[in-house]
């Protein structure tokens, strides 16, 4: 039988049972629909962790002590901290550096005459506003001898001087961290939030040699920031950083490190990876229901090429071979659940703009699972349909005939 | 004039049977429905298959159309030995050569007179236009040429027959088997259909072989065949009917 005419008449077929064919394939729309709602909201959510990180700038290197960390925030290891001498290390040592700034957080409360203020003080160099691309509102940043010699000094960010100062300029006013009055010399730019949901303007900024002196009592330096020149490799400069630190902390050929430098995209690929793993998870939950649906489709073949018995008998005795039924059950089997795929592909879509925008990431059209899911459901059709197109084209013709 | 008077005649055979049988079920339940039956038909015949229910005539229709297979005894098909022949080569047969006229039309619902004409064309897998060419010609000798839009459900029953002869000629059969064609029609309509029936057999030379338990229709054929518990009992050649 001609291809054309086997596809007109399966389409006959399900629309002369509207309804039935529409309450078949249910569970294919169902299906497809939280597959494809499920991919393009995890594609979503992991568009917008990826463009925040890549914003912190993706040309950044941090250096920490103890063993590589599985996301952020994990546990760090005993291993010694890094010194001063180490930054001059990698200034030096290591080629196509734009900057390298320590960095040393504590928390304190700030006051400021009747205003306190709890927030994260950040012991560095004015080379960490360098490395993160931070400009200055106001002020100046720190002069060479306050770095050197650990100046009172500080620069503020944009929350800190809205809960202490509110509309008042806080340039030149003091604030106090524990017993330490600290004049303020810089007002920081408006940052916004991390992606990990902190302020990144709640923040005082002092040399990092007050830090150690006057607060922590020794001389390390718990991390270091490395911003890398454009157009050079950061895995290459992350490779020349460790062979230096290895040099420097005396690590065996063979022994592990008791550093770690990580970049942007490992931070990118391990929160991405947990979307992944969570949008996989999810999909296959809802393909399940794609399962359930195909054995739908199969009961209702079932039922139709009964309810046909005589008219398939009546092909058979006319002249279609046994292939040209098993095609015609088989291509409404297809045409039923293709028909199931788009609707549900139309659903997914209109479900993942309406979450997408409802919990405000971007819509991410994945054209690649569209196309899976079309196919898919056609394939459901055929590995359900082919039973009943089996038992339709086996069928006796003179009892097929007689079929009241 | 008997019938083998009329095998010397210069005529093809398209039929051979020879001493067939069919059982049905097996052990105690088997049932004979046909006990040694030997037949030839040629072409051009016009052949009446009678006698009582269960006596075998259907049965032996259905092995002509190759929609059985003898349970013994040959069937020879336009000399092809169709007892060897696979499921699909008997389609292929009932295909290329047969048609069939029911007793209960079996014309597909909600599918308009001409579709249903159409559908053997379509398994010939013959273009569109060629298709609907034919069809409305097939439709036009049947006199249904103006009804072609209408479903079955909107048609008589001698006219669903006519439809249903229309699909059986459309695509040239060397043979029409009919199984009571006119068991469901009222007497001036089975006239009609027999009539019709007549014509294809004398104008188109389609052999004829049809299965009836009415006597005058059977009237309307060249040859009457009596079964009877399995075995034909009578194979006559109708006086007065030219060969």
């Amino acid at each position: 039988m001609l291809i054309r005419e086997t596809i007109f008449l399966a389409i006959r077929a399900i629309r002369r049972n509207v309804l039935r064919s529409s309450l078949t394939i249910l569970g294919i729309v169902i299906g497809v629909a939280a597959v494809i709602s499920m991919v393009t909201v995890g594609s979503g959510a992991t568009q917008k962790v990826t463009d925040d990180i890549s914003g912190l700038g993706s040309n950044i290197l941090h250096v920490r002590t103890g063993q590589g960390m599985r996301g952020p925030g994990g546990a760090r290891s005993s291993a010694d901290a890094f010194t001063m001498e180490d930054l001059t290390a990698i200034r030096n040592g290591v080629a196509g550096i734009v900057a390298v700034a320590p960095n040393s957080q504590t928390s304190k409360q700030a006051i400021a005459g009747n205003s306190n203020w709890s927030t994260t003080v950040i012991g560095t160099t004015n080379d960490y506003l360098l490395a993160n691309n931070w400009p200055m509102k106001d002020g100046r940043e720190f002069s060479d001898n306050e770095i050197k010699a650990g100046g009172a000094v500080c620069l503020i960010g944009e929350t800190v001087k809205e809960e202490i100062f509110g509309d008042e300029s806080p340039l030149g006013k003091t604030i106090r961290l524990d017993t330490i009055a600290f004049k303020i010399i810089g007002l920081l730019e408006e940052k916004g939030q991390s992606n990990f949901g902190q302020d990144q303007d709640d923040v005082v900024m002092i040399p990092i040699k007050t830090l150690q002196r006057r607060m922590a009592g020794n001389t390390d330096v718990d991390s270091i920031i490395v911003s890398v020149k454009d157009g050079v490799s950061t895995s290459s400069v992350q490779s020349g950083i460790e062979s230096l630190l290895r040099e420097r902390r005396g690590i065996k050929q063979g022994d592990d490190d008791d550093f770690h430098v990580r970049d942007m995209k490992e931070i990118i690929e391990t929160v991405t990876g947990t979307t992944t793993v969570l949008t996989a998870l999810l999909s296959a939950v809802a393909g399940v229901s794609l399962l359930v649906g195909g054995i739908g489709i199969m009961n209702i073949m079932m039922v139709s090429v009964t309810e046909r018995t005589r008219e398939i008998g009546t092909r058979l005795a006319i002249g279609a071979l046994e292939n040209d039924v098993l095609l015609q059950f088989l291509v409404e089997a297809v045409v039923l659940t293709s028909f199931g795929g788009l609707a549900g592909i139309v659903v997914g879509l209109s479900a993942a703009a309406l979450i997408s925008h409802i919990i405000g990431v971007p819509f991410v059209f994945t054209p690649g699972i569209i196309i899976t899911a079309f196919l898919v459901s056609a394939l459901v059709g055929m590995v359900f349909g082919y039973f009943p197109a089996r038992k339709a084209a086996s069928m006796n013709p003179i009892e097929a005939l007689r079929y009241e | 004039m008997t019938v083998s008077d009329m095998n010397s005649k210069d005529r093809t055979r398209l039929i051979q049977i020879e001493n067939i049988t069919k059982i049905y079920g097996n052990g105690q339940n088997a049932m004979k429905a046909l006990d040694g039956v030997s037949l030839d038909i040629h072409q051009g015949e016009f052949v009446a298959m009678m006698g009582p229910s269960g006596s075998g005539k259907s049965t032996c229709l259905n092995i002509m159309g190759c929609l059985d297979t003898p349970t013994s005894g040959s069937y020879h098909f336009d000399d092809v030995r169709v007892n060897s022949l696979s499921r699909n080569q008997r389609a292929l047969l009932r295909k290329q050569f047969l048609g069939f006229i029911f007793q209960g039309f079996n014309l597909l619902s909600r599918t308009s007179a001409l579709e249903n004409v159409e559908l053997p064309l379509i398994y010939r897998k013959i273009p569109a236009k060629q298709r609907h060419v034919l069809a409305m010609e097939a439709l036009e000798t049947v006199g249904l040429a103006k009804w072609y839009h209408h479903t079955p459900a909107e048609l008589s029953g001698g006219q669903q027959q006519r439809v249903a002869i229309a699909r059986a000629i459309v695509g040239k059969p060397k043979i029409l088997l009919a199984d009571e064609p006119t068991g469901n029609l009222d007497s001036t309509r089975s006239v009609e259909i027999m009539e019709m029936m007549k014509k294809f057999n004398r104008e188109e030379g389609i052999t004829v072989v049809m299965v009836t338990h009415e006597p005058d229709m059977a009237e309307y054929a060249d040859r009457q065949i009596f079964f009877q518990d399995g075995v034909i009992k009578s194979d006559t050649l109708m006086e007065g009917q030219s060969c």
